[in-house]
């Protein structure tokens, strides 16, 4: 399982050296690994929305923010009202999954899975952006400390029975046949995604008040069966 | 086969007369009995048919057949809901999940012999009861005011025709007129529920009648929400609504529905409606129970049985839990708990640590809408609240539309667990 939550930034950057420890990543390797990305985003002077909107001065805006008229997906715009800003620790995550974060996102993107990856491509992002200092300390660059999921915890294996009772408080809110008018579905979810989101809400990453009490009080083991009977039941 | 008749003797109108007849007793099987079809019972009968896998008989006891819910009641009121979107039927229940559904009041409890008996006749016998009964009023908590006159000043705090006629009187008001409401002392069924109230007859006036006015008289020093709805009365309706709280007179009121008036603290007002919202106490089948202390019934938190009697397990607004409000939102948190608890305990089934949960959503204005919940933990003595959240003052209008639109997708959602 690669099942990891904002991961590796803070170990990369021990790795690089306390020289180094302002820089989030390599921007010219950054660059061109946002080749991966430019079909459907512009950065740099005279950026425009296409595809998807233009990149420019992303660290610090809301999610699904950017002035103009780009038209954003209904869970773009959910999450932003419910609070998601664009921060390093955001950013990362939605680079790593992009729909364990924001549930309904048209960014077909798969994710990038290695750590120094999104690091990079964020330090080239990060040169469009205000705020030109990296504090460690602080917004929008401001780094969390190591909060790497530790293997026994991604080896944990659910008790779906477990699992099927704390489901039952998801679904007070969540429809079961999928629907999801006004409140995100949570059916056909992949296990190692829906753990993620839900350490993301544990740990306050993804916005939203009701969902991150209710995974605030779960522990390893509950979140391990919540995944192990959703993914029972597709 | 069984599943078929079931479903047609369940809602069919000869239920009750057929229940008593011997051959349509499941032998053998463990039965529940659930009385009240409401956002606990129905939760409650749907999970324990649904886990039990047909193992336990499951009979749920409901007088109506059209169930309209509290909850959202108030958007209809506001225009924002039509009737018939909060109305439900038992047919699924009966159906896909093998309940029977039997339209009639449970009028008797005998706790030795371990029955139920109905208005119509029928004796059902069980092994664990259900109570989910709701809410009944305490007689005479607000001077002037009974049951009998529930056509002349209406409580609608029982959704379908009280509401229905509630929202026929603001709409036959004349220009200008007066609308007052008696709120209720505390504890009561959903406490933000009188204040979303105020909010949706003031949203109605505001189109057809602008210069009507909203009274309201509260024995209470504070309400749910209080600076939320504050908030948003001062911003869409300006002028429109006066609270007047203890320190006013607003716990020294009587009315009078002959004469239509109001007296408050020795000042009488003509009124052209009045909603009296009295105090409340456990639904009365709780009282023939003899499973209440003082006006509401206490329970075991783990399990939600009756402190009284291990074989009732009690859900809801009836009930004397500790911190959770009394919401329907509470009511189904708490009949999954029950229902563990049901099947642990005649299947010996897993029974895992009881967890409760609660959010009431509240619509103030068009688009505005606000939250408050908290997370719940069985303790020895009570339900005690672990972690909550209230939405803030001064939000910006697009999570204000975020959170109605939330509240939709809850209604659709907290339904179709309730009634499949």
């Amino acid at each position: 399982m690669t099942t990891r939550l904002v991961v590796g930034l803070g170990a990369a950057m021990l790795a690089a050296g306390a020289a180094q420890a302002d820089e989030i990543g390599d921007a010219e390797r950054g660059k061109e690994l946002f080749s991966m990305c430019s079909g459907c985003h512009e950065v740099g002077r005279g950026a425009e929305n296409g595809i998807g909107p233009h990149l420019n001065r992303i660290f610090g805006r809301k999610a699904g923010g950017v002035e103009g008229a780009y038209r954003y997906s209904d869970g773009l715009q959910r999450a932003g009202a419910d609070g998601l800003e664009w921060h390093l620790e955001t950013l990362d995550a939605y680079l790593e999954n992009p729909k364990a974060l924001v549930s309904g996102t048209r960014m077909s993107f798969r994710g990038m899975k290695k750590p120094q990856d999104r690091a990079d491509v964020l330090a080239y992002l990060r040169l469009y952006s205000d705020n030109p200092q990296n504090i460690p300390e602080a917004d929008p660059t401001a780094l969390a400390p190591e909060v790497a999921l530790p293997p026994e915890v991604l080896a944990l294996a659910g008790d779906p029975e477990y699992g099927e009772y704390l489901s039952s408080e998801c679904k007070t809110c969540h429809q079961s046949d999928g629907n999801d008018d006004g409140i995100p579905s949570i059916t056909n979810w992949p296990e190692e995604d829906f753990v993620v989101a839900m350490h993301a809400y544990k740990r306050k990453l993804r916005p939203h008040p009701v969902m991150q009490m209710m995974a605030g009080r779960l522990s390893d083991e509950e979140i391990a069966a919540l995944a192990a009977y959703f993914a029972d039941i597709q | 086969m069984t599943l078929n008749r079931r479903a047609f003797i369940g809602t069919g109108a000869a239920a009750a007369a057929l229940l008593s007849a011997p051959m349509l007793g499941a032998q053998g099987k463990p039965r529940v009995v659930v009385v009240g079809g409401g956002a606990g019972g129905a939760t409650a009968a749907r999970y324990i048919a649904k886990d039990s896998d047909g193992a336990i008989d499951v009979t749920l006891v409901e007088p109506t057949r059209a169930y309209y819910t509290c909850f959202f009641s108030n958007l209809y009121i506001g225009g924002f809901r039509d009737l018939s979107s909060i109305g439900h039927s038992y047919g699924t229940l009966a159906t896909d999940y093998g309940i029977n559904v039997v339209h009639d009041w449970a009028v008797g409890i005998d706790r030795d012999a371990k029955t139920v008996s109905l208005a119509g006749g029928a004796v059902l016998p069980y092994d664990r009861l259900i109570l989910s009964p709701g809410i009944d009023f305490v007689d005479d908590a607000v001077p002037g005011w009974s049951v009998a006159q529930q056509n002349k000043m209406p409580h609608a705090y029982k959704a379908g025709s009280q509401t229905e006629l509630l929202k026929a009187q603001i709409e036959a008001m004349p220009e200008g007129g007066l609308f007052a409401m008696v709120a209720p002392p505390n504890p009561f069924r959903c406490p933000p529920g009188p204040y979303e109230r105020v909010s949706m007859v003031a949203h109605l006036l505001k189109q057809i009648n602008p210069t009507a006015k909203i009274l309201v008289v509260d024995p209470k020093e504070k309400f749910s929400k209080m600076a939320l709805f504050q908030e948003g009365w001062q911003k869409h309706y300006g002028g429109m609504i006066d609270w007047i709280g203890p320190d006013f007179g607003g716990a020294n009121v009587s009315v009078n529905p002959d004469q239509m008036t109001v007296d408050i603290d020795g000042a009488v007002e003509k009124v052209d409606v009045c909603n009296v919202i009295p105090a409340q106490k456990a639904g009365r089948i709780c009282d023939m129970a003899q499973i209440t202390e003082g006006n509401w019934a206490p329970i075991v938190p783990a399990t939600m049985q009756s402190r009284m009697d291990e074989n009732i397990h009690v859900l809801g607004d009836a009930t004397n839990q500790g911190d959770m409000p009394k919401s329907g939102y509470s009511a189904n948190s708490q009949a999954k708990v029950a229902a563990m608890a049901v099947r642990g305990a005649l299947t010996g089934s897993k029974v895992f640590p009881a967890k409760f949960s609660n959010t009431c959503w509240s619509l103030i204005d068009t688009d505005d809408g606000v939250k408050v919940g908290a997370s719940y933990e069985a303790t020895d003595e009570k339900i005690a609240k672990v972690d909550g959240f209230i939405s803030d003052t001064g939000e910006d209008a697009a999570l204000r539309k975020a959170t109605y639109e939330e509240s939709i997708g809850w209604y659709a959602g907290i339904t179709e667990d309730m009634f499949g």
